[in-house]
């Protein structure tokens, strides 16, 4: 079990390869990505059983990114959990390179092709109930962004989730409070959120969704009620990391230019002696 | 509702109980078939299945995108699942997801549309599905069939459940007498049925289309016209070879759906034959592009002539 430093440490480092193949492509979603970098930190080194040798094991647990805009941050991941060699990334949006803006499947380690919103968590729900059927004891696991959830099939994914009693099902909300136009509360708001997903019959931990350990108690006591889906409701900040990057909108899917890039490393590196200590 | 068109004295039956009753003798020999139903199992005569299986069918209440999506998730685990849902809700509310659930992450779920076309005819457009062959042929890695009788629905259930790769399989609510006395022909997706042959022209239909297209032959070949009428049951990938051999045997082709007239069977059929230079007369018989009229799905069908005197008077306009 790695120590939390290492897990931190281990942060700042996806945090700097995000930057990097987002600059290199020229593309991509930098706020998003940041925002949600600490979960999946979390999942895939302290959570998850799945790994490039079990990846087709059917007991395997499975993730879906309900937020697939936010590719970077999970591709950085895969990488760095071995699926793929990480100078794929190089390719990251290029002509004919599977490594483009959503995940697929044509990458190892993608579960499910996503990048419509509000699909991720009805594949959560067949994938748990199939699971159920099967008696078989692995989790199933989907990231959805807090713009997301005016999309009406999250709503009735969660009633199925409640009526079939899917403690086997973990959603995570990466509510970092910003969406393309404007903060989420002005577009559409869905708060109070805890109370939306108790009324829908799932039970709640709000949890700070950038720190570590915080993030690993709360997957370490799922399921949170038996017989009831989690959801995890992650407090976080869009373009986490980097202060000129962080609560700023147009950091959505901006694209730092050379400059801009070379002071964000510098912050992570001074951040990653500061983790390191 | 029109529940007198479900009695016949031949013993056929609607091809949605068919497909219900084979999909009990799957679900018998195999735990992971899989129904999934918002709210339709009745609409889809599926309530003995779920009396048997219960352990075999997933509720989603009506929920139409839930219902593809919880699919998708479901055969992602290793289950063969039949979505099922009426047609006009399933292909066009649930329709991203299909596109990308099912077709674009190749998860392979059938999706089962049932009481499609104008089945539930009286009760507007909001209940037909008009679209639905034009919406999914544009969509890649999903295969689009559409059985005329009994013999094909039963068969085209079996081999959905055994194709692993997505399927969208469309009926409706009528009895639908067998097209031919004897079945015995090999039931591939892909491959056109050919029902009767002649030269004079041909008749290309599919789902409930293909008896009146079938009775217009026999009307035609009072008057000495012999037409080939094939059920083409496969709307995508279409049966091109067997489209190329008609227009090389036949004077005339016509194509007959319960479909818009637009990005169905006949607009599949014109594109391939205009873009390899096959030119025959051709005319396309289905719904206008208009106001749909209401009326039982038998009433819809005489208003717009999809019969077998308005389909043999199309075949002898072109002769």
């Amino acid at each position: 079990m790695m120590k939390r430093s290492d897990l931190e440490i281990k942060s700042v480092e996806y945090r700097k390869k995000i930057l990097k193949y987002i600059l290199g492509a020229n593309a991509g979603h930098t706020g998003g990505s940041l925002s949600c970098i600490d979960i999946l930190n979390v999942l895939y080194n302290h959570v998850l059983n799945v790994s490039p040798q079990n990846f087709t094991s059917p007991t395997r647990d499975r993730y879906i990114q309900s937020k697939g805009h936010c590719v970077e941050a999970l591709f950085v991941v895969l990488a760095d959990k071995g699926f793929f060699p990480e100078e794929h990334l190089e390719t990251l949006c290029k002509y004919k390179s599977h490594y483009i803006g959503h995940p697929t499947r044509k990458v190892k380690g993608v579960e499910q092709n996503t990048g419509a919103l509000g699909h991720g968590l009805p594949i959560a729900v067949g994938n748990a109930i199939a699971a159920k059927l099967d008696k078989k004891d692995y989790k199933v696991y989907t990231l959805m962004g807090d713009g997301e959830l005016p999309e009406g099939s999250n709503w009735e994914a969660a009633l199925t989730a409640a009526h079939y009693k899917l403690d086997n099902l973990c959603a995570i909300v990466d509510k970092n409070t910003l969406q393309i136009t404007a903060p989420t509360a002005e577009v559409c708001n869905t708060d109070p959120l805890d109370e939306k997903w108790k009324a829908f019959g799932w039970a709640v931990k709000e949890v700070d969704g950038h720190d570590i350990e915080a993030l690993k108690a709360a997957f370490d006591s799922l399921p949170f009620e038996p017989g009831k889906p989690s959801v995890i409701i992650a407090h976080t900040v869009k373009g986490k990391g980097v202060s000129f990057m962080e609560n700023n909108l147009k950091w959505h899917h901006g694209v730092p230019s050379k400059e801009e890039y070379a002071l964000a490393i510098s912050e992570l590196d001074n951040s990653m002696q500061k983790a390191a200590v | 509702m029109a529940h007198i068109e479900n009695t016949d004295p031949n013993g056929f039956k609607p091809n949605q109980e068919i497909f219900s009753e084979v999909l009990q003798q799957l679900a018998a020999n195999d735990r992971d078939i899989i129904a999934v139903t918002s709210d339709s199992r009745g609409s889809g005569k599926l309530v003995p299945f779920g009396k048997k299986f219960p352990e075999q069918i997933v509720e989603v209440g009506i929920a139409e995108q839930n219902l593809v999506g919880v699919a998708a998730g479901l055969a992602a685990a290793g289950k063969k699942v039949f979505a099922v849902s009426p047609a006009c809700f399933l292909t066009a509310r649930a329709l991203e997801q299909i596109k990308n659930d099912v077709a674009y992450s190749d998860n392979p779920v059938t999706v089962v549309g049932i009481s499609a076309g104008v089945s539930y005819g009286a009760l507007g457009s909001t209940h037909h599905s008009l679209h639905d062959f034009a919406a999914l042929r544009a969509i890649n890695n999903i295969t689009v069939v559409v059985p005329a009788d009994n013999f094909e629905t039963a068969q085209a259930t079996a081999l959905a459940a055994k194709t692993n790769s997505p399927v969208y399989l469309r009926f409706g609510k009528k009895v639908m007498n067998n097209l031919k006395e004897v079945n015995d022909d090999a039931f591939v997706f892909g491959k056109g049925r050919v029902i009767t042959e002649g030269t004079d022209a041909a008749l290309i239909a599919c789902g409930e289309t293909v008896y009146p297209a079938l009775q217009a032959a026999q009307l035609l070949a009072q008057e000495g016209i012999h037409v080939t009428v094939v059920s083409m049951h496969t709307i995508k990938p279409l049966d091109t070879g067997l489209l190329a051999k008609l227009a090389a045997t036949c004077k005339a082709i016509v194509t007959v759906e319960e479909h818009s007239v637009y990005g169905g069977l006949g607009e599949a059929c014109a594109a391939y034959l205009m873009q390899h230079g096959l030119h025959k007369p051709f005319r396309i018989v289905g719904i206008p592009d208009e106001y749909t009229v209401t009326g039982s799905q038998q009433d819809i069908f005489n208003h717009y002539h999809i019969t077998k005197d308005g389909i043999a008077e199309v075949v002898k306009s072109l002769l």
